[in-house]
């Protein structure tokens, strides 16, 4: 799909040293009676960049949005940064400012500007004074290439520019990880490469990432791993060189050929 | 970029048997801890409003059933009376033993009171072949046609062999159906001529269609129903005289027909453009364009709406109490009139709140589930 | 676009048709089928003006407003300025117009409270209360409002004389004479904190602005429930204080066969209070669900993704978008709700309604009657859709 993205894998940013940044542990969670993770075990480094990838309803997003508790796990145990993700309120507001989170249908604040979109957390959460946290978002804007449009409403804006902002705005709380579910899925094919371009730019800046996607260029590209998942269990991972082609589980075959299949 | 799904291809997968989730998260008693026990608060709430629900309905139903009196011998209500001042007050259904043929058909001749039921019975039925999909046709429109004409037969009568009734013994149920449903049935057609009038290129038609339908939604309905009681007899030459109830229908007509138009136009202006350009294309004049492209689509869209525009109409007939028209509600006032039967209201105005209850709650139901059926449609 | 402007040469103005005397001309048909349509209603117009006039005539009724000067002779039982039978008619029909008003506005500021409780309620966590409230909003919304005053004051009216009034709280008394309640001995010190009150909220608003802004400047978020304590309570207790801290009560007693003293509730306004705030509150508690609903789960999503705190979530993102929503349905349910009072004429409540109808039974004037009921609903009407509009689009402003 994106060709111009698969030259090369950039260099990778892993540092071995200290605590990981992010720590599954035998992570379940059900819906009712429905088992959508099981056992999930996962450690991401600080610096490294995790692609998840499987068919739809195999948990992946689920499992993303556990890391900074959009839904609650009920069994093992889930670090971020050290910290253990508990009913704790604080411990709770002090792994979501250290978190970034972009979602797949962008999930902008329609009533506030990009600007205003941008700069709500950093006053509010960050307590920045207002000057100060629109230049940081400017920075950001500028960054994704879209400052002339500080001004405008998200409804006014393409699909991929609101996701190129919703990143920007996710940035200005300067998060250590970035976790993206699906960034490109709501996108016009000649939307995905910015939105794309975006984050690897991000990529080479060193930034933590854990990205569900389906892109596979991208995961050849960007990532350190690539994270298999289906039906709830991590099925396969490892360099993306070996999961997409020497893999070993028929499952993952299968997905890989219909993945192909459909491009 | 869609998702991509295994389905049952690699059943022959080997796969972990599936994990009971751990205890307390589902079957009952979870259920319960999630959703009235959750927390110290919510704990609260569900023990303050249980005492309460469990206490109210047990006084209800000692009131409305163990203490009750459901018949007294000839108009000898002292047992009533003397229950209603007791300790354990009681209701005195008997009112409804009594009374319930006057408050369902008013003083329409006693031995001829299987023709307002009939009339009853023909409405309802009217109302749920409409309401059922499968007959949204042209033809419907002769159903009602045939069904109205049926209804005048019977309750007029001088044909076919049926005493003459005149229309000033009519009363109860049958007048609130009539008022709803020929209001209803003559609102609707005047409803789409206005919000058609009111998107017209045509200025002066439009002025015209905002100011009825502004002036009629700014004015509350008995306002109406006054000017249709006391001014109409003024407007007409002298020696013309319409009786009240027909007077009383056309202010519901005119009343309803404001607020169906901005239900009709609400439809017209949810219609995508494409419809309107589709149909300018293919060289349509404007009545074709309207009658077999624009409304049956745009009527489509707002069958909900319209729907919660009848119930709110139905329940206004009831207005028609305040210039003395014997509809439902004035019948049942009326029966606690008798000096024997004083003081019973409450059990009177419960009965009758039953039969527009079941009316509304029916046609509520009904037009939620279209809308949820509808919305069904739409996101597909 | 902006080319063209300045470019003389690249603009043209679109050639002007000649209208041609022809039925192909669709201008012509227009103005054939306006000046048609429009000539039939003005021909109804005349001829039931006509009619009307001659019957006037036939049976000797005077036209006019002359008769807003003549002396009512109707007794009215509750008025906000001083009314006897001998006031005029004008007097009368002002005096209907004020309790029209004060049943509408009470009734628009409990309906709103009720409704956005009940609303809030169903959708609570708790199963109990969402079925209550749901429960609650079906039942009421199917029964005709008429039915549901009749029967509240029925109620009413069945409930025991002063003499064996209900008596659930201390001072407070429910009989078939209405509702009495203990009310201040109104001396000056309370006038004076009153005054107080309506300066300490002022206040408030403007100190919250200045902190606000302070805060953008250095980012340093400050409480502001001190001031507010402050403004709120401590100034009006204070010139109260000042005004000599008057502290009679004045509780109902009875004497000889009814209730002196004390604040007094009619029995004919406290049904129609009760039964307009019920039964709207139905309808407003479905509004604010809906609009609660419209706010989007990702927007609450995003908001937590980002670290903000529920009450930050709430004021700057859920609530300008749930009003958006919320405040054009709920400005007609504040018009129906004022429409709605004159069912007071029912239950003999003397709003405009019950006073103009004994007025044109007492003279005769039925046009005029009936004009000042339309004139009378139409100003309100006209009022509450005018500040509503001008609400609704300066939040839509905010928007877009």
């Amino acid at each position: 799909m994106s060709a111009a993205l698969a030259e090369g894998h950039i260099a990778s940013a892993v540092r071995a040293d200290g605590p990981p940044a992010i720590q599954l542990d035998k992570v379940n969670k059900w819906y009712g009676s429905m088992h959508v993770l099981r056992d999930i075990s996962l450690q991401v480094a600080t610096g490294e960049r995790v692609v998840v990838c499987g068919p739809s309803g195999s948990g992946k997003s689920t499992m993303i949005r556990c890391i900074n508790r959009l839904e609650q796990h009920q069994e093992g145990r889930i670090l971020v940064d050290g910290t253990e993700l508990t009913d704790d309120v604080r411990s709770l507001d002090a792994i979501r400012r250290e978190v970034g989170m972009v979602f797949q249908s962008f999930n902008l604040f329609p009533h506030l500007t990009i600007l205003e979109n941008c700069t709500l957390a950093p006053i509010w959460v960050r307590r920045m004074p207002k000057k100060d946290a629109e230049e940081l978002a400017m920075e950001y804007l500028r960054r994704v290439k879209i400052p002339e449009q500080a001004k405008k409403y998200p409804g006014q804006l393409s699909g991929g520019q609101q996701q190129r902002v919703a990143i920007a705005r996710a940035l200005c709380m300067k998060p250590k990880i970035m976790l993206f579910d699906e960034p490109t899925s709501a996108l016009d094919p000649e939307m995905i490469k910015e939105v794309l371009d975006t984050m690897v730019g991000l990529a080479e800046d060193g930034m933590t990432m854990v990205v569900v996607t389906h892109e596979m260029g991208f995961a050849q590209q960007v990532a350190d791993r690539v994270v298999f998942m289906d039906r709830g269990e991590v099925v396969e991972q490892g360099p993306p060189e070996q999961v997409f082609n020497r893999p070993s589980t028929d499952r993952l075959k299968l997905f890989l050929s219909q993945i192909l299949r459909g491009h | 970029m869609s998702d991509i799904s295994l389905g049952s291809s690699v059943a022959g997968v080997p796969e972990a048997a599936p994990r009971q989730p751990p205890a307390l998260t589902t079957g009952p008693a979870a259920w319960m801890r999630a959703n009235l026990f959750s927390s110290w608060l919510n704990t609260a709430v569900t023990l303050v409003m249980a005492y309460f629900i469990i206490r109210w309905a047990l006084g209800f139903i000692d009131w409305a059933f163990v203490n009750a009196i459901w018949s007294v011998p000839n108009n000898q209500t002292q047992a009533c009376r003397a229950l209603k001042g007791s300790d354990h007050p009681g209701a005195c259904w008997a009112v409804i033993t009594e009374k319930h043929r006057f408050i369902l058909f008013g003083t329409y001749p006693f031995e001829q009171h299987w023709r307002p039921a009939i009339v009853c019975v023909l409405f309802t039925a009217l109302f749920i072949v409409s309401a059922l999909r499968r007959f949204w046709r042209w033809e419907l429109a002769i159903v009602w046609a045939v069904t109205l004409v049926a209804i005048g037969v019977l309750m007029w009568g001088g044909v076919l062999g049926l005493e003459y009734v005149p229309q000033e013994r009519w009363g109860g149920l049958p007048i609130t159906l009539i008022l709803a449903t020929f209001g209803l049935a003559f609102a609707f057609p005047l409803a789409i001529l206005v919000a058609l009038g009111r998107r017209s290129s045509m200025p002066a038609i439009r002025v015209l269609c905002i100011a009825y339908v502004e002036i009629i939604r700014g004015v509350p309905l008995i306002s109406l129903l006054f000017m249709a009681s006391v001014m109409f007899p003024l407007f007409l030459p002298e020696g013309i005289n319409i009786d009240k109830l027909l007077r009383a229908q056309v202010a519901v007509i005119l009343f309803a027909g404001a607020y169906l138009a901005e239900v009709v136009r609400g439809g017209l202006q949810a219609l995508p453009k494409g419809q309107y350009e589709a149909a300018d294309a293919l060289g349509l004049s404007y009545w074709h364009k309207t009658g077999f492209i624009i409304l049956p689509q745009a009527l489509r869209l707002v069958i909900p709406p319209l729907v919660n525009t009848f119930i709110g109409f139905f329940k206004d007939t009831s207005l028609v109490l305040i210039i003395g028209i014997f509809d439902l509600l004035t019948a049942g006032k009326t029966a606690i009139v008798e000096p024997a039967w004083q003081g019973f209201g409450v059990e009177v105005y419960i009965a009758i709140s039953l039969v527009y209850f079941i009316y509304c709650f029916a046609m509520s139901r009904y037009s939620q589930n279209l809308e949820a059926e509808l919305n069904r449609h739409r996101v597909r | 676009m902006s080319q063209s402007a300045t470019d003389p040469r690249q603009f043209r103005a679109p050639p002007k048709k000649p209208l041609r005397l022809s039925w192909a001309d669709e201008r012509v048909r227009a103005i054939f089928w306006q000046v048609l349509i429009v000539g039939i209603v003005i021909a109804v117009v005349w001829w039931l003006v006509r009619n009307t006039q001659h019957n006037l005539e036939v049976r000797r009724i005077a036209t006019g407003f002359g008769f807003l000067n003549r002396e009512a002779g109707l007794p009215i039982g509750e008025a906000l300025i001083e009314y006897t039978p001998a006031s005029t008619y004008f007097r009368a029909l002002t005096v209907g117009v004020l309790n029209t008003l004060k049943v509408a506005v009470v009734g628009i500021i409990l309906a709103t409270i009720l409704g956005t409780l009940v609303g809030i309620a169903r959708l609570s966590k708790n199963w109990l209360l969402a079925k209550v409230a749901a429960v609650y909003v079906e039942v009421i919304r199917d029964i005709p409002l008429l039915l549901q005053l009749l029967f509240w004051y029925t109620l009413l009216q069945g409930l025991p004389g002063p003499r064996q009034a209900l008596n659930p709280v201390t001072g407070v008394f429910l009989s078939n004479r209405g509702l009495k309640l203990p009310f201040l001995d109104w001396e000056v010190g309370h006038s004076w904190g009153l005054m107080a009150f309506v300066v300490g909220c002022c206040g408030l608003y403007l100190f919250a602005k200045a902190m606000r802004r302070r805060q953008m400047q250095d980012g340093q978020p400050r409480p502001i429930w001190p001031a507010a304590i402050g403004f709120l309570i401590g100034l009006p207790a204070l010139a109260w204080w000042l005004g000599g801290a008057p502290v009679g009560i004045e509780w109902p007693a009875l004497r000889g066969f009814n209730f002196q003293g004390g604040m007094s509730v009619s029995p004919e306004y406290f049904a129609l209070l009760v039964g307009l705030t019920t039964y709207t509150a139905g309808f407003i508690a479905e509004i604010v669900r809906a609009g609660i609903l419209a706010v989007a789960q990702g927007q609450w999503e995003a908001a937590q993704a980002l670290g903000l705190r529920p009450g930050v979530v709430l004021r700057q993102i859920v609530l300008p978008q749930a009003l958006r929503v919320i405040v054009p349905p709920m400005t007609s349910q504040f018009l129906n709700l004022t429409k709605n009072s004159s069912l007071a004429v029912a239950i003999g409540y003397q709003d405009i309604v019950s006073i103009a109808n004994t007025t044109l039974n007492q003279t005769g004037q039925a046009i005029e009657g009936i004009a000042i009921i339309m004139l009378v609903y139409l100003t309100i009407s006209l009022s509450i859709s005018l500040f509503m509009n001008w609400y609704n689009s300066r939040i839509a402003l905010v928007e877009r």
